[in-house]
């Protein structure tokens, strides 16, 4: 059983896509998940997925979509896999239109698109603004069609924990919790997926869901997979600030025409407008963030002398506004109780989403033989700064990438050689729970997360300087010895979700340790990193890939070169169209 | 307003475990709801006399209700954390879980019968494979719009919390299963085994146990058009059922 069998951890739109994808070839999949796969994090996403298929006559191509894709992170992405994605983008929308995503449709019945940010065309497809949640809806339809017929078997409420490496380093299976119970069990397979999604609870309060913990990623760096890109942090620009979560107002209502500004002199001031006159507010988000940074904190211009700006969409037709973003406008409604088609939003930028990840190869594989990863967890398709609508597009093509080359590991891997590896990894892993039950300090693991999350959105966000780098890094080993006098404040039962808690937040740190050290390294400016003092992009030193490796001393930062062979890179400007500075 | 937020949350230590209740008392702060209320226990878990207790378990993902997760009854009504402001909860706050299905702990329930309700009826649309096939048919936007609003079901049971009908008794599937069978139906590729929906949704625990009591409709926080959608799966299975008969 094991050699046809394929191990998927995760089941967002990045798992789910690989697990069809791999049931579909009479492979059978173990398809483990912490949350009941149809709530992964995926159906957050609201604002759409890009394609170029050009149907609404503006000369667009996947070519154009590369060259966006490309540009707006930087030039930092390998050029050959995001060209492949862009390629494969039209044959994924239409897949999910043929699943019976309820995209919106033109008069003539054909898909809608829409406008984002970084680009000038109409290449976002969308079904209302809950994108995210009918595309996952589709394809977790799809794996229970499969999992009736017998090929898909899901294991949700089971956290991943690490990976089993046999005699000759290659990965051979899981190990993973039951949360309920806390059952410790090895999950044998010829090859592994990671698709565990973003780590954006390093980061306290995010747009992410609370399940974001980077955990998994964590784990298999701690194991000595490469982390790559980790300082790549996008803080998006227009997100509604609350206690426990700072809930994203989508990109998408600047791409039906939502428009920023501040009251200056008594007038409202839209400065993207006017900082940007090419793109305006749809600028990228990194540039947009910035100029929202600068107008509230440098300027002190925030409305109501708060850190917060106007995004208003109250020009527009209240019932057009129904159709295109009901389900966002909901979001602000229900949370704030004011109607954004009668008063303009006020938001503030957020963290949202890590380019960085584990390192992989143009197949997905990780630097661990037979481990691939997909989706947010990996690095791959954004470089410096991910455009809005790319995401849910590299998760999809990153997952049916991974299921392939997957597929291909398993039907030419050997016997492993060695001893049978899957005990020992199971009896480490308990030892570790066993560890953090007896520890008693007087440290409570959420409050020192919430810590964490302060030092990390204060110092590794917007704009970055090298001493207070400093600082976060000596408060994050500060951190790493404080976890060691926590006093779970639950240490047994049923469901104890202190317990993984805890043991995530380790993770958490270890990670955060990368993020960190990798900003400090990096002295230019390059998409979402910004460093006042470096203020340009510097491509003799920098056009390079961070390598993470973890260490007993910590992380060891290594430097790759970046696959560069289609387009030469070139300075990145928004305010005059990118084609008049093309050579 | 009081600076305080009163909390009684009803508490299990387990599914065979009897349950208990506890209060807690937090300080008010701007815009909390309840997932910040139980956030701020986890930090600090101590009981409204200053009794150290244990955090109290909870489910919850996304935080702004698109994922289901987080669905408990708060002050008597099913409905999820997330969106449960604290400041229009008024004096007092009880926390439930879910009372149609088994208690896992604290405030979690399995909901796992939901998604197998889902396989009953052939909840997917069959296509060929996910190779590239070209585009799929063409739809008028407002049969769109009416997939659309069922398609938003998250799969979450305030329907279920609230229908007389589902209860142990029945067996009945419950509303929100119904509505998926009928947007599957509704789709251009799915329309082509519809009478394998209509089949499963005719027969034990199926269409008939509803009594049109439309108490899922109001509860439901998607707005997902319930009975307007049963209504029409009524009259579908009818038809269904006559057209069986004459060509029997
Ligand atoms: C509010 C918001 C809006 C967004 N809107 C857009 C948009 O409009 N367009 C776009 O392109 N992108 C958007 N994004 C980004 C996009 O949603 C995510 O990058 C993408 O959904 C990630 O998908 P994934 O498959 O990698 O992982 P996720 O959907 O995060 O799924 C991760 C899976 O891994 C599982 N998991 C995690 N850890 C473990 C573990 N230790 N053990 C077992 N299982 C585990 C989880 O249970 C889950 O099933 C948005 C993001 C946010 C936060
Ligand atoms: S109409 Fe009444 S009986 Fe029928 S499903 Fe809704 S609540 Fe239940
Ligand atoms: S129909 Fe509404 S109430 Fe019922 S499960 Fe779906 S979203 Fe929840
Ligand atoms: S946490 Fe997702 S609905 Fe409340």
């Amino acid at each position: 059983m094991d050699r046809k069998n394929i191990v998927i951890v995760g089941g967002g739109l990045a798992g789910q896509m690989a697990a069809v994808r791999a049931a579909e070839q009479h492979f059978h999949v173990d398809l483990v998940s912490l949350v009941p796969i149809k709530r992964s994090h995926s159906v957050c996403a609201q604002g759409g997925i890009n394609a170029a298929v050009n149907t609404k006559g503006e000369g667009d191509s996947p070519w154009e979509h590369f060259d966006d894709t490309i540009y707006g992170g930087d030039f930092l992405a390998n050029q050959t896999p995001v060209k492949r994605m862009c390629e494969s983008a039209p044959g994924i929308i239409y897949l999910f239109d043929r699943m019976g995503v309820p995209f919106n449709r033109t008069a003539e019945g054909l898909l809608d698109f829409r406008r984002f940010g970084g680009t000038k065309h109409h290449r976002t497809a969308y079904a209302g603004a809950t994108t995210g949640q009918q595309l996952l809806y589709a394809l977790d339809e799809q794996v229970r069609r499969y999992e009736v017929a017998g090929q898909i078997t899901k294991h949700e409420g089971w956290e991943f924990l690490s990976v089993v490496r046999d005699g000759g380093g290659a990965c051979r299976g899981v190990v993973a919790a039951n949360h309920v119970d806390g059952a410790i069990r090895a999950f044998r397979a010829g090859a592994v997926i990671l698709a565990t999604g973003g780590p954006g609870l390093i980061f306290g309060r995010s747009t992410n869901s609370v399940i974001n913990t980077g955990a998994a990623a964590a784990a298999v760096y701690l194991q000595g997979g490469v982390y790559a890109n980790g300082e790549f942090i996008q803080v998006h620009p227009t997100a509604i600030p609350g206690e426990d979560k700072l809930r994203l107002m989508s990109e998408s209502a600047r791409g039906e025409g939502g428009r920023v500004w501040v009251p200056r002199d008594g007038k409202p001031w839209y400065f993207l407008e006017e900082m940007y006159p090419a793109y305006g507010n749809l600028v990228p988000r990194d540039i947009a963030t910035r100029a929202i940074f600068e107008v509230c904190v440098n300027q002190g211009l925030g409305v109501d002398g708060k850190n917060q700006v106007y995004l208003d969409l109250t020009h527009i037709p209240a019932d057009e506004l129904e159709v295109k973003l009901g389900g966002i406008l909901e979001i602000y409604r229900k949370f704030t109780g004011e109607d954004p088609a009668r008063v303009p939003m006020k938001v503030f930028p957020a963290v949202h989403y890590s380019m960085g990840g584990l390192w992989v190869d143009f197949d997905q594989m990780t630097s661990i033989p037979g481990l691939f990863a997909a989706g947010e967890c990996e690095y791959q398709y954004h470089g410096g700064n991910r455009l809005g609508a790319n995401s849910l597009l590299s998760c999809i093509h990153g997952g049916q990438v991974a299921a392939r080359a997957a597929m291909d590991h398993v039907d030419g891997v050997p016997a492993a050689p060695g001893p049978d590896p899957y005990d020992a990894e199971v009896r480490r892993q308990e030892a570790v729970f066993e560890e953090i039950r007896s520890m008693d300090g007087d440290e409570n693991p959420y409050r020192l997360h919430r810590e964490l999350g302060e030092v990390m959105t204060d110092n590794v966000t917007v704009v970055r300087h090298n001493d207070r780098l400093d600082e976060t890094l000596e408060r994050i080993a500060e951190f790493k010895e404080r976890w060691r006098h926590i006093g779970p404040p639950d240490r047994d039962g049923t469901l104890n979700q202190s317990l993984y808690f805890t043991r995530q937040l380790h993770h958490m740190l270890e990670l955060a340790h990368v993020i960190a050290l990798g900003a400090r390294l990096r002295d230019e400016s390059r998409g979402a990193h910004y460093k006042p003092a470096f203020p340009s992009r510097d491509d003799d030193r920098f056009l390079k890939t961070t390598l993470a490796t973890h260490t007993p001393d910590g992380p060891r930062i290594d430097y790759e070169d970046v696959d560069i062979q289609y387009l030469p890179p070139r300075p990145r400007v928004y305010d005059v169209y990118r084609k008049e500075d093309r050579p | 307003m009081s600076d305080t937020v009163r909390l009684r949350i009803r508490r299990q230590d387990g599914p065979e475990a009897r349950a208990r209740w506890e209060s807690f008392a937090l300080r008010r702060k701007p815009h909390m709801n309840v997932i910040s209320c139980l956030q701020a226990i986890q930090a600090d878990p101590v009981d409204a006399d200053g009794r150290a207790t244990t955090p109290v378990v909870w489910d919850c993902n996304c935080l702004e209700e698109v994922c289901g997760a987080c669905t408990m009854v708060i002050n008597g009504r099913a409905r999820q954390a997330c969106t449960a402001l604290v400041d229009e909860l008024g004096a007092s706050i009880t926390l439930e879980p879910l009372g149609k299905f088994p208690v896992v702990r604290d405030l979690v329930v399995d909901r796992q019968v939901m998604f197998e309700n889902l396989k009953r009826i052939k909840g997917w649309i069959p296509i060929d494979g996910t190779y590239d096939l070209g585009p799929g048919p063409r739809l008028p936007e407002r049969e769109r719009q009416f997939a659309y609003s069922l398609s938003r079901c998250m799969t979450c049971g305030c329907c279920m919390e609230a229908c007389p009908q589902v209860n142990p008794r029945t067996n009945f599937i419950g509303p929100a299963t119904l509505a998926q069978a009928v947007y599957f139906n509704a789709s251009p590729t799915g329309r082509m085994t519809a009478s394998e929906r209509l089949e499963a949704v005719m027969g034990d625990g199926g269409i008939t146990e509803c009594g049109n009591a439309q108490n899922c409709v109001k509860a439901c926080p998607k707005e997902v058009p319930l009975t307007t959608a049963i209504a029409g799966l009524n009259r579908a299975t009818t038809w269904h059922y006559v057209k069986n008969w004459l060509t029997r």
